[in-house]
């Protein structure tokens, strides 16, 4: 027994290197199932390439809308309009530069087949575009809005040379040469105008869980900003925060258990109405009794402790 | 107040989505569930080549197992229906192992017909699916290769079988195609997904067979047509 086992052993060492060396050199290349696996290997690649493409874009659109999102949270008085504009520029060339690289990869794919791929990004990015329409526009962007941004139109003619390049997809490559968006940002005023070409249009899906995820990361923002607020002295906002909070996670509630990651966001959402509600009941207690100074100071501090002590372990679930 | 009002059509909207899509689910999943059942019965039938009779018998059996098959069509074809076009890739998760299942039998029945590989199109015309996504409901790259590597296994215990049941030429065939069809698949660049995981099982089903292959010839069962490959 023990012998036999032991020459087991020798032999498939033995055999490792000759039949790699046999794939490798004579015999396979004319073999039938070697010229199947040739092709398999082609489509797995193909396939492959494109995912980590699009993962790649996604990784980008992930940064770039942080970004944008911390700069929104950096508005104050007078700076507003002016910061409101510089993300939407942001936002605009956000589109063009990655979200449209990832309509073209996804042109007669199926999307669903790269979802994973992109929804980080998307998630991420709905999360940006929608804090800025509710800071512009006191609105809720719709999927279909988001949609309507996602979509690119391919002319064949005409039209700038703009973002040609960075497409390293060689199967793609010949009809991308010149892509124009629509640019219809969240503004759907202008979007019907935009889009005359029905049959060139590439487009990004949006799915609505998906969306609901990014809106979901929304309401995380809405907090940091409503009790920030305090401490700069505005008072308004964060009864105007809470109850727009309040809608959502009502909504969010109803849906019952869609999808496991939505539902941890629930809970996670569930926080951060809380502290906002909190914080509207302490400047509704507390304002009768301090003057507004020192009221945003004191406030300031024990907010930035708690928030502080309480945010750390579901940190990574609030947004960023 | 417009954002309230607004914001609760954005909502209601989703709760619709929710409910078609769950309407949908449904009736894939009963479709599916059809589909299994005749997939384990073509399953039982082939099993029969494991029996001491069954390496006798097996054109007998071929000729059982070729018959499920329309009926595997047909039931295929009503799956399709249920499956919104272009939203293959959303339900997939339904049928993926059932679709591996029978890429895997129809594999196992072209093999014993005419010992050779089935291709993908092959697999895909007798499932009664498109090859290519553009074409509609398909057979998925990854789920054939799946298929594959069941064959692999299942020829790995017929081997042992075969030699029980007094065949002792069939295991040395069965190490030659085991052995291309390893040699192909180690030409694919796998991610680190569940195909390259349950790649991982082909070595195992490889080595088996080869130990078969040893057995069998240091004992001197072997038949007498010298076969170059595992001469040692």
């Amino acid at each position: 027994m023990h012998r036999v086992s032991a020459g087991r052993r020798n032999r498939r060492t033995d055999q490792r290197p000759t039949r790699r060396k046999e794939n490798e050199a004579d015999v396979d290349e004319d073999s039938p199932v070697i010229k199947l696996f040739r092709g398999y290997q082609h489509q797995l690649d193909r396939k492959h390439d494109k995912y980590e493409r699009i993962v790649k874009l996604s990784r980008d659109i992930t940064i770039e809308s942080k970004r944008i999102i911390f700069l929104l949270h950096r508005m104050s008085g007078e700076t507003t309009d002016m910061i409101l504009k510089d993300a939407e520029d942001k936002l605009k060339e956000l589109r063009e530069e990655k979200w449209r690289q990832v309509a073209e990869e996804l042109q007669t794919e199926d999307h669903h087949q790269y979802l994973r791929a992109y929804t980080a990004g998307l998630q991420e990015y709905i999360e940006a575009i929608s804090f800025w329409q509710f800071l512009k526009e006191k609105t809720l962007i719709s999927v279909a809005e988001v949609e309507e941004g996602l979509q690119f139109i391919r002319s064949s003619e005409i039209k700038e040379e703009s973002t040609t390049t960075t497409t390293d997809d060689p199967t793609v490559a010949p009809p991308v040469e010149s892509m124009v968006s629509t640019e219809n940002d969240a503004d759907k005023s202008n979007a019907p105008e935009s889009q005359p070409v029905k049959t060139d249009l590439m487009h990004v899906l949006v799915p609505p869980t998906h969306y609901l995820l990014g809106i979901a990361d929304l309401t995380g923002e809405l907090m940091r900003m409503a009790i920030h607020s305090i401490g700069q002295g505005d008072f308004d906002l964060p009864f105007e925060h809470c109850k727009f909070l309040r809608i959502i996670y009502d909504a969010f509630v109803s849906f019952g258990n869609v999808d496991r990651e939505l539902s941890r966001k629930v809970h996670v959402l569930r926080q951060s109405l809380q502290k906002v509600e909190t914080a509207c009941y302490t400047l509704q207690v507390r304002g009768s009794e301090i003057p507004k100074h020192m009221l945003a100071e004191a406030f300031s501090k024990s907010t930035a402790d708690d928030l502080l002590s309480e945010e750390a372990p579901s940190g990574s679930n609030v947004g960023y | 107040m417009s954002l309230s009002s607004s914001t609760t059509d954005i909502f209601a909207a989703f709760q619709d989505h929710i409910n078609k899509d769950q309407d949908v689910r449904e009736e894939i999943r009963a479709a599916v569930r059809e589909l299994e059942q005749k997939a384990r019965a073509l399953q039982t039938v082939l099993h029969a080549i494991h029996q001491t009779e069954g390496v006798v018998q097996l054109s007998a059996i071929c000729e059982t197992a070729e018959g499920k098959f329309e009926g595997i069509r047909q039931q295929m074809k009503e799956l399709k229906e249920k499956v919104p076009a272009d939203q293959y890739y959303r339900y997939n998760d339904h049928w993926r192992f059932m679709m591996q299942r029978l890429c895997f039998l129809a594999a196992l029945v072209v093999y014993l017909k005419s010992e050779r590989l089935i291709d993908q199109v092959e697999a895909a015309e007798r499932l009664g699916v498109a090859v290519k996504r553009e074409d509609g409901f398909h057979l998925d790259l990854d789920d054939f290769l799946m298929g594959l590597l069941q064959l692999a296994s299942e020829l790995s215990r017929l081997t042992v079988n075969a030699v029980t049941a007094g065949d002792y030429a069939r295991p040395m065939r069965i190490a030659k195609f085991v052995g291309d069809l390893d040699a192909g698949f180690r030409l694919l660049n796998l991610k680190n997904d569940s195909l390259r995981k349950r790649f991982d099982v082909l070595k195992y089903d490889l080595k088996k067979i080869e130990e078969v292959v040893y057995d069998v010839t240091i004992r001197g069962l072997r038949p007498k047509v010298p076969e170059k490959e595992e001469g040692q």
